[in-house]
């Protein structure tokens, strides 16, 4: 069992992840972040690998990659980073991507990598879950890694089974089919849309993400799942000066 | 087809559909029905009414006596500059816009690098009365300003993309991110050979028309349908594909690619993909695509905006490593004195695009028996201030 899913086995409602992209605002701020927000009372952390073209991201997730790679983030930089991560930082760690850093790195060399450093899930939302099961899948299980799948109010109820089957976390429910950075969808759809997947008695538990900015966002998230992810919203702060010491009050306002 | 796609979305190693979830659904209906949509006779008829009447098919197959003379093999131009819009792209434009009613899209989105896939798709949208969105690099914008009112006089919104290096692969990721936020009730009309499963396959088969012609064109004009050689300019490829498709099965025939070297492949200013590239992702499919060791994609150099791209479609990159197509450069310069030579030889003034397959004859050695069918995708009208800065004129 890694830490995230014996987090999800000890505390079942009103998890929050934040997501930050390693590397922004400063190449060295990665640690520090990560430090802050279990401090401030974050359950778990999406840390960010930066990509040239993330297509799955709005203008400010893709701001902080851009300005990650200017500052010479990469995958190798990155684990460097968390070798001694664990020695002060104990919550669930997932590290959120794009497939083809992964695969220029190797897939198996990342797994093993990203388990040696701590890591215990991962989230590449551009890796489908064909090639995933089919070629990935053993690296992943052997290292003990948790892949993520993303579902959507369009994902089909044969599919949510399907991919409810190869998780082992949770699965990550969009608030809506968009990129990141939006605001929440709280139309009667989108509540019909998450009652839908509660009603499927899945396996595995549910947070939803995309969209969750504040308080009342992760409020009504928390209803209908185990939690939620703010990623874009934290993102913005790390833009602002001083954002080491705003990031409890950042926390307390969601919590 | 044994170069074709299998079940799966693959050619060889390349392909697939590595697309978040949230393109899913959108990407796994088209997958679903294309074939049984573009198969249907009364969609064939269709098709096949607008390409004669409307983008002026079949296109010519012009033996040009001048460069036969000069290079010493019989040359024949496949005349894709004669279509309506001025280049190939209309082809694809034409069969996705059906595609898209049929699946009963009323919103369309595309990329555009030159503005020529631009100009085609939002003449498709006027001719069907469909709403039309073409994401633009801002940079590209500057570079193509004339095809930027041709889309607006045609009714199409131009949408500048802002993010990244502000060009062609840019202006595919926005209209990626607008596709997967309008899951429902838009299309998406790539126009090239490259994204998901089944875009690579579905394009192809819409550029098939260039060889399917060309074949009977040449039993009519030299008693064989088979040539000696093909040539075609690569960017994504998709006027590659169409001019090779045919001939793939048919290995007597040699099929020759040209990539845009830029200022040199090694100059650090070059869309050689095959060249500089190694195998990973880009838009969807795993492909062969210019990229850091750490995985980030450069952005590629070339005159041409229509071959400036970092990678190249998934079958392209399939019959590079098995070599059943060979894979060439031509530089700027080269490019640009084959645009001249075809001018002032043959009286057609060719996209830069297209000059780069001529600017490769000079390299070639021919049989005098041999005979050689060039693809001319485009016209030159487009890059007529980019020929005229640089001889002078």
């Amino acid at each position: 069992m890694n830490r995230l899913q014996k987090l999800f086995k000890d505390k079942t409602n009103n998890l929050l992840s934040i997501y930050f992209t390693a590397g922004y605002p400063e190449l060295n701020s990665t640690v520090a972040i990560a430090e802050a927000l279990e401090k401030s009372g974050a359950d778990f952390l999406e840390i960010g690998f930066p990509y040239s073209d993330p297509v799955a991201d709005g203008p400010t997730i893709q701001h902080s990659s851009e300005i990650a790679l200017e500052n010479g983030m990469t995958l190798n930089v990155l684990f460097e980073q968390l070798k001694n991560l664990r020695k002060t930082v104990s919550i669930p760690i997932l590290l959120m991507g794009y497939v083809n850093p992964i695969v220029q790195y190797g897939v198996e060399n990342f797994c093993k990598k990203a388990t040696e450093v701590g890591v215990d899930g991962v989230i590449v939302p551009d890796l489908p879950m064909y090639e995933y099961e089919a070629l990935y899948s053993k690296y992943f299980i052997d290292n003990n890694l948790s892949n993520i799948f993303l579902v959507t109010p369009q994902t089909t109820e044969d599919r949510i089974r399907k991919i409810d089957a190869l998780s082992n976390a949770f699965i990550y429910l969009l608030s809506s089919s968009s990129i990141t950075g939006g605001s929440l969808d709280v139309s009667t759809g989108i509540e019909d849309y998450y009652k839908r997947v509660q009603a499927m008695k899945l396996k595995n538990p549910m947070i939803i993400g995309f969209g969750i900015s504040n308080k009342t966002n992760f409020d009504k998230a928390c209803e209908y799942a185990n939690g939620a992810i703010v990623g874009s919203a934290f993102v913005k702060l790390l833009g602002e000066d001083g954002y080491l010491d705003k990031i409890s009050a950042f926390i307390k306002s969601i919590k | 087809m044994k170069y074709g796609v299998n079940d799966l979305g693959y050619y060889g190693d390349f392909g697939g559909a590595y697309i978040p979830e949230m393109l899913y659904p959108n990407v796994e209906e088209l997958r679903q029905q294309y074939l049984n949509i573009i198969e249907d006779p009364a969609f064939k008829a269709e098709f096949d009414d607008l390409m004669k009447n409307y983008v002026g098919r079949p296109s010519p197959l012009y033996h040009a006596k001048r460069y036969t003379e000069k290079y010493g093999a019989n040359i024949f131009f496949k005349r894709e500059d004669l279509n309506h819009t001025g280049s190939h792209k209309i082809n694809n434009a034409i069969g996705q816009i059906l595609l898209a009613k049929r699946l009963g899209k009323h919103r369309i989105i595309a990329e555009t690098g030159a503005g020529q896939h631009g100009v085609a798709t939002a003449t498709v949208c006027a001719l069907m009365g469909l709403e039309c969105i073409v994401y633009m690099g801002e940079i590209d914008m500057k570079r193509q300003a004339p095809n930027v009112s041709r889309m607006k006089m045609l009714g199409a919104k131009v949408v500048p993309a802002t993010s990244g290096s502000k060009t062609l692969k840019d202006a595919t990721n926005e209209a990626l991110r607008d596709w997967i936020a309008n899951p429902v009730d838009t299309h998406y009309i790539i126009g090239s050979v490259v994204g998901p499963y089944p875009y690579p396959d579905m394009v192809a088969r819409f550029q098939s028309i260039i060889s399917a012609e060309t074949k009977k064109q040449l039993l009519e004009k030299t008693g064989n349908e088979l040539p000696q050689y093909v040539m075609a300019c690569v960017g994504g490829g998709s006027n590659a594909m169409g001019m090779f498709y045919h001939f793939l099965d048919d290995e007597d025939v040699k099929l020759i690619a040209v990539e845009a070297a830029g200022k040199g492949v090694d100059s650090g200013h070059s869309a050689a993909t095959t060249f500089l590239g190694r195998e990973g992702v880009l838009h969807g499919s795993r492909t062969i695509l210019m990229q850091t060791d750490d995985g980030q994609v450069i952005e590629p150099y070339s005159i041409s905006a229509g071959l400036d791209y970092p990678g190249i479609g998934p079958q392209h990159a399939h019959l590079y490593k098995i070599n059943r197509a060979q894979y060439v450069s031509i530089t700027d310069d080269e490019a640009l004195q084959a645009g001249l030579l075809c001018s002032q030889l043959e009286g057609i003034i060719p996209a830069i695009e297209t000059s780069h397959a001529l600017a490769y004859l000079e390299k070639m050695q021919f049989k005098k028996e041999d005979n050689v069918v060039i693809c001319i995708s485009g016209r030159g009208d487009k890059d007529l201030d980019t020929y005229i800065k640089y001889f002078g004129f």
